[in-house]
């Protein structure tokens, strides 16, 4: 079990995060909760990305990191303010009522 | 050494403990609470590997600023009563499904290309600049366009937040 | 003044008469109102002697009296200057052909050779249409003037007069054309002509009735005529007269003395129209009926002109039926058996005119026996001195129907004659004429015709005693006439009897011309057997003989028959002339009650003859109603079962097509669209309901499609 740390595990794990965030994101229905799977798979590319940069021993990888921290921040921001529009139009933050762009 | 090990796993099942519960929580403070927990436990992983100026913009911004906002949102949105429907929709089992499937597929990249890891690693060089230097230097230098566009998106994305949420008078 | 190149004239002058008259005489003689008329909207017609109109009407009236004897009197000049002229001729033929009316359409004739057909508008100046001219045009004129004074209280003056001179112009065609189709053409008109007049008093039903019945019966005739015509242009190639009788007496064809050949033929069909136009048995039934017209038209029209435009049409074809003896026998067995037949009916008549009716059919008889036994030109002779004095019988006794206020029924006559003198000697004249006494015109024509029968190798003794016969009959009926009419006591009521006068004289001047004429119109054509008279008298025999073939005609000097024979047989005429008129006498005169108890005594023999035989019965039997209703209902029949039946049928053939056409626009045509329309919607279907509205299943596909693009990357 002690073997040494590769970067596998630290891909692996980002892997796994991807997926527990994707799930979050199609599989419940509170909007609020979605955004929060998306920081989530946000999360496991800063992992994937912080891992190579230590591998490599170069600091690109964190300066993206860095810049997908900052689409997520901007991203997070936006998404929370159509929520709030939403709930103010629908009264409702449920993803799967708002279907009006159905057939 | 055993305890980068040790960390690792501790850290590893806190994001991992704190991302399943995200996703999993009825109530929406729960979810955030969690999500809190989950960045933690990935800041603690960047500061294993010796990205210390990440740990602490993601403890600041991350932790303090947008779970910060989502709380605030939350409070907002009244989402008492959505705690009382149902949390998972209809499509779920297929979204499980299909998951698995896509996880199943990279760990199985992963495992049979971890070989590919293993090429010879740059010397350890022992400089006398810190991490936070070495990514200003990156930063301010090969990275400097985007990092004003980035400057540029996050207006854009105030003034979007701004648009979206104010109320309509 | 060349008139024979202006023989075309002769025709238009009466032409424009009635042209001018039926264009623009209801402005020159305006109708005296009447209430009867004025309630159906039809001119006024007056019945003769009932009404006197406005003496106003009389000015505009003259200028109709001028005008229309004028045109006649004016085609009666160019006739004579015509005739005079013609006899200066070497050879007396002259033809004017103004255009070609009809040229040359090609045919085959019988023979298969090809030819073309012309017809011209032209006119043939002959001695046989000199003698007809002369007789239309100088007895149309006096028959105008006459009718001046007679039709001069009537209403439609101007229609009459009209439809008068259209007649002559019509009957100087019929007899100045140079071929059978324009002779048709005035044929026909003057049968138009006469329906015209004969229904002049249109509001009479009986008269319009008469007038139809004279047309439809013409008919029958007409298409015999047509046919004959027709016949004769395949064969000859030609209707002109000159061409068809080159073609005959070319010796081309020879003579069918054996039964029935294509001349026969066209012989009989021809005579057919004749017997329709002459009023001869068969179809002499319209002839009764037609006095119904004015007198002066049946002075005219059913005396002296276009009732002998079918002896003149035989004579014309005196060829054709020289070369067929069978036809000459047939013609002369109609002319005999007509001539008893009408005599008979004519014994036991009441009607004044019907008397003069039927008695022109028997006269006309007569000129059919002569032309049957050959002896064309007697015939013609007939036909002239038969104009004379059978339209101054007409006229005379259209002047005692005048007298008398409309009086017709000779019951009711009598004692007439010293209250109008000048119509009882004018009658009197005539009807010495017409019983063939010596020194009148009816003796020369009549005895020559006698004689031609007994003695021509064509003749035949039954014929002559029936001719004899009817002869005795003639003169019977005349003078039984005369008798009922004018002497005796009179029958008449006295108020009529009051008011009897005289005709004036613009009627009793015919009179007297006409019977100056029956005297001595006879004289040109005496006996040869008078060898005491000059040639001069018999200019009649010369004048004709030659263009009619008198080389046929038997002479006593020629023949094996001698000449005391022609005298016995003339002296038996006149002795037959004479027993009729003393019977006539004693029976009417002397001892009137005996001819009522000779009526009673022969029952049903007088009431065949005062029904006339039944003939009119019988036709209308078997024609009338056999025909006409049964064929009627059977037309109708036709009319509605096939016709209607075609007309059903195309309807509902028409909705079968269109219920096809409606299903195939239903079911395939909107099927098509349909299914395309319906295609779209089931294909689209799936792909539709990928369109959830729901964000999270478009994530979901997304992450589905990376699942499967990396198992595919991974499986190479």
């Amino acid at each position: 079990m002690l073997h040494p740390i590769t970067p596998t595990h630290y891909l692996v794990l980002g892997a796994a995060l991807l997926a527990i965030g994707t799930i979050g994101v199609l599989a419940r229905r509170n909007i609020v909760i979605i955004l929060m799977a998306i920081e989530l798979i946000l999360n496991a590319v800063n992992i994937n990305l912080i891992a190579f940069s230590h591998h490599l021993r170069q600091v690109h990888g964190q300066v993206f990191a860095i810049f997908v921290i900052t689409v997520a921040v901007a991203e997070a921001a936006v998404g929370l303010g159509i929520l709030i529009a939403l709930f103010r139009n629908r009264q409702t933050v449920e993803a799967d009522e708002i279907d009006l762009l159905k057939w | 050494m055993w305890i980068d090990t040790l960390f690792f796993y501790l850290f590893a099942l806190i994001t991992l403990a704190g991302a399943v519960l995200t996703v999993t929580r009825r109530n929406a403070v729960h979810s955030a609470v969690s999500l809190i927990l989950a960045l933690i436990g990935v800041a603690g992983l960047f500061l294993l590997q010796k990205a210390e100026f990440l740990f602490a913009v993601q403890i600041v911004l991350y932790v303090g600023g947008i779970m910060v906002l989502f709380l605030f949102v939350i409070m907002l949105v009244n989402l008492d009563q959505a705690a009382r429907l149902r949390q998972f929709n209809r499509q779920w089992w297929l979204a499980l499904a299909c998951v698995l499937a896509v996880a199943a597929e990279v760990i199985y990249v992963l495992r049979r290309g971890a070989a590919a890891f293993r090429y010879a690693l740059p010397e350890e060089r022992a400089t006398a600049a810190g991490n936070v230097e070495r990514v200003a230097d990156v930063l301010f230098k090969e990275y400097l366009l985007p990092f004003e566009l980035a400057s540029v998106l996050l207006l854009a994305a105030i003034v979007g937040a701004v648009i979206m949420a104010r109320k309509r008078t | 003044m060349n008139f024979l190149e202006l023989i075309w004239l002769i025709p238009l002058f009466p032409l424009a008469g009635a042209v001018l008259m039926l264009l623009a005489g209801r402005k020159l003689d305006p109708q005296p109102p009447s209430e009867v008329a004025a309630a159906a909207g039809l001119a006024p017609q007056v019945e003769h002697g009932q009404a006197h109109p406005h003496p106003a009407f009389a000015r505009s009236r003259s200028f109709i009296s001028w005008l229309c004897p004028g045109t006649v009197l004016l085609s009666l000049i160019f006739s004579v200057g015509a005739v005079a002229q013609l006899a200066a001729l070497p050879e007396r033929v002259h033809q004017v052909v103004k255009f070609t009316w009809m040229a040359g359409l090609p045919f085959l004739t019988a023979a298969g050779a090809p030819a073309r057909f012309t017809a011209d508008w032209g006119f043939l100046l002959d001695p046989l249409s000199s003698v007809m001219i002369l007789v239309v045009t100088g007895v149309g004129f006096i028959i105008h003037v006459y009718s001046i004074g007679y039709m001069g209280h009537e209403g439609g003056y101007y229609r009459f007069f009209g439809y008068m001179n259209l007649f002559v112009f019509f009957m100087l065609m019929l007899v100045l054309a140079n071929n059978y189709l324009l002779m048709f053409v005035g044929w026909e008109g003057v049968g138009l002509c006469s329906y015209l007049l004969i229904g002049f008093y249109f509001h009479k039903k009986s008269a319009a009735d008469a007038g139809k019945k004279a047309f439809v019966v013409n008919r029958v005739g007409d298409a015999g005529f047509i046919l004959g015509m027709l016949l004769m242009f395949s064969v000859f190639g030609s209707v002109r007269f000159l061409d068809v009788n080159a073609a005959l007496a070319s010796g081309r064809f020879s003579a069918e003395t054996a039964g029935f050949g294509v001349l026969s033929a066209i012989a009989l069909l021809l005579f057919l129209g004749a017997t329709g136009k002459s009023a001869q048995f068969p179809l002499y039934t319209w002839l009764p009926d037609a006095m119904e017209g004015p007198t002066p038209v049946s002075a005219l029209i059913h005396a002296a002109t276009m009732v002998t435009a079918g002896v003149y049409m035989v004579a014309r074809s005196h060829l054709l039926f020289r070369l067929t003896p069978e036809t000459s026998l047939i013609v002369a067995v109609i002319g005999a058996f007509t001539a008893i037949l009408s005599a008979s009916i004519a014994l036991v008549q009441n009607d004044i005119k019907r008397v003069l009716a039927y008695s022109t059919v028997s006269q006309l008889g007569y000129m059919f026996m002569a032309c049957g036994v050959g002896a064309y030109w007697v015939a013609i002779f007939h036909l002239y001195t038969h104009a004379f004095f059978k339209a101054l019988l007409f006229l005379c006794s259209g002047s005692v129907i005048h007298a008398l206020g409309g009086e017709q029924d000779m019951r009711r006559m009598g004692g007439l004659k010293n209250k109008i003198p000048v119509t009882y000697w004018t009658m009197v004249v005539g009807a010495l004429a017409i019983a063939g006494i010596p020194g009148l015109a009816g003796f020369f024509s009549k005895d020559e015709i006698l004689w031609q029968i007994y003695s021509s190798p064509h003749g035949s003794r039954l014929i002559y005693a029936v001719a004899l016969l009817t002869a005795g009959m003639t003169a019977f009926y005349m003078w039984r006439l005369i008798f009922m009419t004018f002497h005796g006591a009179p029958r008449t009521d006295p108020h009529t009897l009051a008011h009897v006068h005289e005709s004036p004289p613009v009627m009793t001047v015919p009179l007297v011309a006409l019977a100056a004429g029956s005297v001595l119109a006879g004289w040109i054509g005496a006996p040869k057997l008078w060898a005491f008279l000059p040639e001069g008298f018999r200019l009649f025999e010369h004048w004709l003989g030659p263009a009619l073939g008198a080389e046929t005609v038997v002479h006593a000097s020629s023949h094996a028959h001698d000449a005391s024979t022609e005298w016995l047989l003339m002296c038996l005429s006149v002795a037959v002339a004479l027993v009729g008129i003393a019977l006539a006498h004693h029976f009417y005169v002397r001892r009137p009650e005996r001819a009522a108890a000779l009526r009673a005594a022969a029952g049903p023999l007088y009431t065949t003859l005062a029904n006339k035989w039944y003939v009119d019965e019988i036709y209308d039997f078997l024609f009338v109603n056999g025909l006409g209703k049964g064929g009627g209902s059977a037309l109708a029949r036709f009319d509605n079962r096939i016709v209607d039946g075609g007309v059903n049928g195309a309807g509902w053939l028409t909705r079968l097509t269109s219920t096809l056409s409606i299903w195939w626009d239903t079911w395939i045509v909107d099927g098509a669209v349909r299914l395309t329309a319906f295609l779209v919607k089931a294909v689209s279907f799936p792909v539709r309901v990928l369109q959830t509205g729901s964000v999270q299943a478009y994530a979901l596909v997304i992450t589905l499609g990376a699942a499967a693009a990396l198992a595919w990357y991974l499986m190479r």
